[in-house]
């Protein structure tokens, strides 16, 4: 997994709410037996026609909006569990999701993949989404040693699990530690048996 | 200390605690399916690591097979391909694998307690929301991403933050025609859909203790459209008498002291929920989804609301072609899909024979039906429904997850109505372009009989 430390660059705006997995990466694509390339698909339905022309309302296929941050409107990632939701996000580039809340499933599967997703209260959504609507050349800053993300004389910190940020900043993954514990997990089986 | 239903099971299955950090929970059953197992098991090899419990893993091929010519080989290169590698993977990895053609094939939460794998006390995931079906046994069911997958096959453990607690109470009786399909769209509708985010839920009351657990199960499949990573419902006799001489059940001596076990799991009299909802079963009746999420839910005789001012509100109803504050009594409806892990079981089959006989579907109406898995497929026969079915103009499929997601051919064509039993409304779930509406199996029937979306009660009473 890529380490997450710091972060600056412009964002993309998409404030609309309970963004379920399904409109990240339809069903119709999951059929792959790897995670490579999924972020062609990415909002598939939102982002082309049925002749497959970009549709030119949406948010990624306006040229003003770059940058690895997406902010979307609340509950984001609610739905389906697949993990190809986070698969499709990180390989068409975004490296941080900001929401005023996320779907539980979506964001252990985010953090699985080195994809940091931030919690924000309302308001600093609602000015994290108007300063980039309005500028999209906006700077945004995030610092995960810190916990915080900002952008022009805004600031706001966010939380994260202890053990899970330790993992983002160095890369690591579940498994390694789990099996770290196979003698404990043995005697725990030994015990219940 | 007072301890809930869920606290029971969790505490029960920690093996660890990380300081400042997550718990090591144990699972004992893992289910896996072709769609999120494949990158898992890439994993495992790439890092040259063995599957440690292989013998506490199940598969089934389901969300992404035909439900038609199931003995020819699949047509779509991807899905071959997909479900040939679940069966190479199962083979290496020396996992069972109920897959196209075996008699136990089937939706993966409408197979396992069929076959008694699921059983009240236990931790079981699958790579799939709608896990928390199992909750229905007592038991803690959830889902998982494929990271997580592949931490299970490592380790049989998963790292986990212990989930807040809710409760939700419906007592009282439930009118006639009313399902529990609809006591759980009821739910979200006043809950909302990310209510339970954070939390496990536990179903509580009498409707729930007089459900059979065909109902149960329909209710905790749904868990997950309330943001809730898991519902359960403690466990009884009707649980017991539904799991006993189950396949993989446990036997004679073994299963009464399981029993004598499982009769401990319910939550104590006084133990405090984080936060808890009471509902009453007389204020709920047939539901209706008008939106593109399972909250977005009404009453069959009521009326979209009319106050609602916000862009993603507005934005649902454009694409469902629908108007602020209007009813959805007498809207034409072309397509019914009955089936998905919510509503394949048999009793759900037996409810819409039982409405249909000796009616005909109306002749604009597609009509659906899709079992669960081969032994509902072989109940239906075995019952008599076929005909049923038939001679009301009704297909009858093979099966597998079909429509309620479209990853197969089983797709509702662009801008066309489709009233289904299953759990997911979103944009483009059951094709590009389709409108879902969710509603039980005896509303779905009455929608195909009558070629429109029709208010069961008046029927009925």
């Amino acid at each position: 997994m890529e380490k997450f430390v710091k972060l600056t660059t412009t964002a993309i705006p998409l404030p609309i709410e309970n963004i379920d997995t399904d409109q990240i990466i339809p069903a119709r694509f999951l059929k792959a037996t790897n995670k490579i390339g999924f972020g062609d698909n990415l909002f598939r339905d939102w982002r082309y026609d049925k002749d497959n022309n970009p549709k030119e309302d949406f948010v990624l296929n306006n040229t003003t909006y770059t940058g690895s941050i997406l902010v979307a409107g609340d509950n984001f990632g609610c739905g389906s569990s697949r993990e190809h939701a986070a698969w499709a996000l990180t390989d068409y580039g975004f490296k941080v999701i900001v929401s005023s809340y996320f779907a539980d499933i979506f964001k252990g599967n985010a953090l699985n993949n080195g994809l940091l997703p931030i919690q924000v209260t309302p308001e600093f959504l609602h000015l994290i989404l108007d300063a980039v609507q309005a500028k999209p050349e906006t700077q945004v800053t995030v610092d995960l040693e810190k916990q915080t993300i900002s952008f022009n004389e805004a600031s706001e910190s966010f939380e994260i699990d202890a053990y899970k940020k330790m993992c983002m900043m160095n890369g690591y993954d579940d498994i390694d530690f789990l099996i770290s514990k196979k003698e404990q997990i043995e005697a725990f089986e030994a015990e219940k048996a | 200390m007072k301890k809930t239903l869920f606290d029971k099971v969790w505490d029960s299955h920690v093996v660890d605690t990380v300081p400042n950090g997550p718990q090591i929970l144990y699972i004992d059953k893992h289910l896996i399916h072709e769609v999120t197992s494949p990158q898992a098991f890439n994993e495992l090899e790439q890092r040259n690591i063995p599957l440690f419990r292989p013998d506490q893993v199940v598969a089934t091929a389901d969300h992404n097979v035909p439900t038609e010519n199931q003995h020819l080989p699949i047509a779509d290169a991807l899905s071959k391909n997909q479900v040939e590698q679940l069966t190479k993977n199962c083979e290496k990895h020396g996992v069972t694998l109920y897959g196209l053609g075996h008699k136990y094939q089937g939706i993966v939460h409408v197979m396992a307690p069929e076959l008694g794998i699921t059983q009240p006390g236990m931790t079981m995931v699958c790579g799939d929301s709608h896990t928390s079906t199992h909750g229905a046994f007592g038991t803690i069911a959830f889902g998982i991403g494929t990271s997580q997958v592949a931490q299970v096959f490592a380790s049989q453990c998963l790292l986990l933050q212990k989930p807040k607690s809710l409760r939700v109470n419906v007592n009282g009786k439930l009118a006639k025609g009313v399902l529990p399909k609809d006591v759980i769209l009821y739910i979200i509708s006043k809950i909302g859909t990310n209510a339970g985010t954070g939390y496990f839920c536990e179903y509580a009351g009498n409707v729930f203790e007089e459900m059979s657990m065909e109902g149960r199960m329909t209710v905790c499949n749904m868990s997950i459209e309330m943001g809730a990573r898991g519902g359960m419902i403690a466990p009884d006799e009707t649980t017991f008498e539904y799991v006993k001489g189950k396949e993989f059940a446990p036997k004679g001596e073994e299963f009464d002291k399981k029993v004598a076990y499982w009769k401990t799991l319910p939550t104590d009299e006084g133990a405090v929920f984080d936060k808890e909802y009471s509902f009453d079963a007389e204020d709920i009746a047939p539901m209706v989804t008008y939106g593109t999420n399972p909250g977005m839910g009404i009453k069959v005789s009521g009326h979209i609301p009319a106050d609602i001012k916000d862009a993603s509100f507005e934005k649902s109803l454009q694409y469902m072609g629908f108007e602020k504050g209007e009813s959805l009594l007498d809207k034409a409806v072309n397509y019914v899909f009955i089936g998905s892990c919510t509503n394949s079981r048999i009793e759900d089959f037996r409810i819409v024979a039982d409405y249909i006989k000796g009616k005909q579907k109306a002749e604009n109406v597609n009509a659906l039906i899709v079992p669960g898995s081969q032994q509902v497929a072989k109940q239906i026969r075995e019952e008599g429904l076929t005909e049923v079915f038939e001679a009301a103009g009704f297909k009858i499929r093979q099966p597998g997850c079909s429509a309620c997601l479209g990853m197969n051919e089983d797709k509702v064509p662009a801008g066309e109505y489709c009233v289904s039993t299953s759990n997911r409304n979103f944009e483009g779930r059951q094709g590009p372009g389709a409108r879902t509406i969710l509603a039980s199996p005896l509303m779905a029937a009455a929608t195909a009989v009558n070629g429109k979306i029709t208010d069961i009660t008046k029927q009925l009473n």
